[in-house]
């Protein structure tokens, strides 16, 4: 199968390039030209390469009432999602190859966004053992993480460091320091304070940032520190990266939006993790993600169903649906910094794809046929029945985004079309 | 923000949620409404018919005694049908979700649902799931709120003080889990109160509590000097258990009340607590029982407070 993007605005974040032209695609990569059998008229969308998310939670195997393969992976094509990596806290969760194998042999058969599968680092993310690392990677594991399972046994994560960093393997974990953030739901501020909500301090976050740095400069691990919220967090990843150490970082597209002052009056789509922080966290995530100080922006993608939200604040499931939002809340972060559409695209395509080791994200000849199209001047109204996800839970009910995806493309192929 | 959720569209009170955000004028509405229901208190016929054959369902989803009995004697005085619900004890444990639970009793016709709940904002949930003609009244949720008792506290502020305008309050002890601390803050700031004090231990404050408006003191012989009204905040056994505080004798030490402590309080101060007391923990029997304690008619107070609420809110 053979295609043909005419008259689209081609941006390719990896190169620079931003004009009108033309994309081909055959054998289902990118071609210099061909005779294609399918032509699509792009004329007034931008046609970009597909997106990558590298934090989207697909609930399977063990959270199918929340989310399915099939729905999750709807809402990635919707979303012009054409690659994602699904942290490992599944129930249960990825520490086993078989597992992995499933899970990679399930999405596969559905055809639509390649799914890279981040394996347990520890068995059964218990923080105790070291999980089984190579065969994990041969399974098809591309990176070894805890998800959202704590990990407070310091002399455990410096021997999984070590462990890690003895083959190369690259290690994703989220800074929170698991004592100081027991029990906490909440930023711990003034809002916290107000509404009564046990807090998690900003300095959970740093104390175990310092740690987690310091571990992984003394094992010579390369480290991916997932879902920054600090300001604190952005200038220890800045001063990290001025010393030359290998670690990236992301940020998920709540944190540049929103701060605690969006809980309103205990809006339990607003509880995540982690929690949403002070308007100067979000101001200096943003401009930490502007400056490249973050490498990249993920939706962190969480359906939980509404029973798991129908609850009290402290007592509803964190997390929010993310996959179809990625494009136009990264738009409106790109919009707000007053950023060149190739540089705010960037963060969703070229950084992810160099933090993954993946050679899409890119649209030269040669790179994977992996697109999406859109029209960024469409407007998208959040309302539940706008979202092929099967959660419905996002602080962004009721909102109008930028950014509507009209194709999305995997290996050559149109996946959706909308 | 959203609009907030405890008022109507006109601004009338359709649920007490919580003091915060709630207008001077509504304050004033419900103390007033208290001061004419506290005369039906000490008549020999202790009732007005103004909920009759309306049905006060109480949703203890937390265990208490005074404030579900309180809310019981005032309903009642009110001429409502009082339904006790003892949930800690029933359907929660079989698994049935809170929304459910509410669901079921309100196709027994409630009309005031009185709500406690361990979790913050669970009352918030309950009212934006009830029928229109529904009221809720927090009866205390978490650590957030528990605005009757802060509307009891401002009703015996203002039965012995008379002016808000001119005092300066003393708040001291566990702040971080009160609600109670929280309503009394947020009426006193609506009310004009000029300078209202927290004192307590930095393991007791909550992050950011100067932002309510208050003043923060440590130390509580500076922290009580020339308050007219000492508020006590119970201290619960089991903040000995979280590295909070070393032990309750070095918290009675420091910050129990005392004869002594209270002396540096003005002449006519007036003491209060939101019960029940711990003796010898946070407050000294000599004081408890002593002049400037009005521990024990806040409770009768109490009962006035929640009729005027409850008749408040039926009407709107």
């Amino acid at each position: 199968m053979s295609l043909h993007i005419k008259n689209g605005r081609v941006i390719d974040p990896a190169s620079g390039k931003d004009a009108v032209g033309d994309v081909y695609v055959a054998d289902g990569k990118i071609v210099e030209k061909v005779k294609a059998e399918k032509t699509i008229d792009a004329k007034g969308l931008v046609v970009c390469p597909g997106f990558i998310d590298i934090a989207a939670r697909l609930r399977e195997p063990g959270y199918e009432y929340k989310a399915t393969l099939e729905s999750e992976m709807d809402a990635a094509a919707a979303g012009g999602v054409t690659s994602l990596a699904c942290p490992p806290d599944t129930d249960p969760p990825l520490d086993e190859p078989g597992l992995v194998d499933m899970l990679r042999r399930r999405a596969k058969a559905l055809s639509r966004a390649r799914v890279y599968p981040l394996g347990a680092l520890t068995v059964k993310l218990e923080g105790r053992n070291l999980a089984e690392m190579a065969e994990l990677r041969e399974a098809g594991c591309v990176a070894f993480s805890q998800g959202n399972a704590p990990l407070a046994d310091n002399l455990v994560l410096w021997r999984a460091l070590q462990y890690a960093a003895t083959f190369d393997f690259p290690v994703w974990l989220r800074a929170e320091d698991a004592a100081l953030a027991r029990g906490g739901v909440s930023h711990d501020g003034e809002v916290a304070t107000r509404l009564g909500l046990q807090g998690i301090p900003a300095f959970a976050e740093t104390t175990a940032l310092a740690t987690l740095l310091e571990l992984a400069r003394a094992a010579g691990a390369r480290v991916h520190v997932c879902r920054l919220s600090t300001a604190g967090a952005v200038e220890l990843i800045a001063r990290a990266k001025r010393d030359k150490q290998p670690v990236t970082c992301d940020v998920s597209i709540h944190h540049v939006h929103l701060s605690d002052m969006d809980l309103g009056y205990f809006d339990s789509n607003c509880r995540l993790e982690p929690p949403l922080r002070s308007q100067r966290d979000r101001d200096a995530l943003s401009r930490g993600l502007a400056e490249g100080v973050i490498d990249c922006l993920c939706s962190d993608h969480t359906p939980v169903d509404e029973d798991g939200k129908h609850l009290p604040f402290a007592e509803a499931e964190p997390g929010a649906t993310g996959l179809e939002l990625l494009l136009p809340l990264t738009l409106k972060w790109g919009e707000a910094r007053k950023l060149p559409l190739a540089q705010t695209l960037a963060r969703i395509t070229s950084a992810p794809a160099r933090i993954l080791g993946v050679t899409s994200g890119r649209l030269e000849p040669g790179a994977p046929g992996d697109i999406a199209i859109f029209d960024p001047s469409a407007m998208l109204r959040v309302v539940p029945e706008a979202l092929k996800s099967q959660g419905k839970n996002t602080p962004f009910l009721g909102h109008e985004l930028p950014g509507r995806v009209r194709y999305t493309i995997v290996a050559g192929n149109v996946v959706h079309e909308g | 923000m959203a609009r907030n959720p405890q008022l109507n569209a006109n601004g009338e009170l359709q649920h007490l949620l919580s003091i915060e955000g709630l207008p001077r004028e509504v304050l004033t509405q419900i103390l007033d409404t208290a001061e004419s229901f506290a005369g039906v208190t000490e008549r020999e016929v202790k009732k007005v018919p103004l909920l009759r054959g309306k049905s006060v369902f109480n949703l203890f989803f937390e265990p208490s005694t005074r404030t579900r009995t309180t809310f019981e004697i005032a309903a009642k005085r009110l001429s409502a049908d009082v339904i006790n619900l003892n949930i800690a004890l029933s359907s929660q444990t079989k698994g049935e979700s809170l929304l459910d639970t509410v669901a079921n009793l309100s196709a027994m016709q409630a009309d005031i649902f009185v709500v406690r709940h361990a979790a913050s904002g669970a009352p918030f949930l309950i009212a934006r799931h009830v029928k229109p003609h529904e009221h809720v009244v927090n009866a205390g949720d978490g650590r957030h709120a528990h605005p009757t008792q802060g509307l009891l506290d401002l009703f015996t502020i203002r039965h012995y003080k008379k002016d808000f305008t001119q005092l300066t309050v003393a708040i001291v002890g566990d702040v971080l889990h009160s609600r109670v601390a929280r309503s009394l803050i947020h009426g006193l700031t609506t009310l004009g109160a000029p300078e209202v004090r927290v004192i307590g231990p930095q393991t007791l404050m909550p992050a950011g509590v100067e932002a309510l408006g208050v003043k923060v003191f440590h130390d509580m012989h500076a922290g009580l000097k020339d308050c007219d009204v000492v508020v006590m905040l119970r201290l619960q056994n089991e903040r000995m258990d979280g590295a909070l505080l070393p032990s309750a004798q070095e918290y009675f030490k420091t910050y129990g009340l005392t004869l002594d402590k209270l002396a540096r309080a003005r002449r006519d101060a007036i003491v209060m607590h939101p019960g029940p007391m711990n003796r010898g923990v946070e407050i000294d029997s000599s004081v408890a029982d002593g002049p400037h304690s009005v521990i024990l008619p806040q409770v009768t107070f109490g009962i006035a407070v929640r009729m005027a609420v409850m008749s408040i809110v039926a009407g709107n």
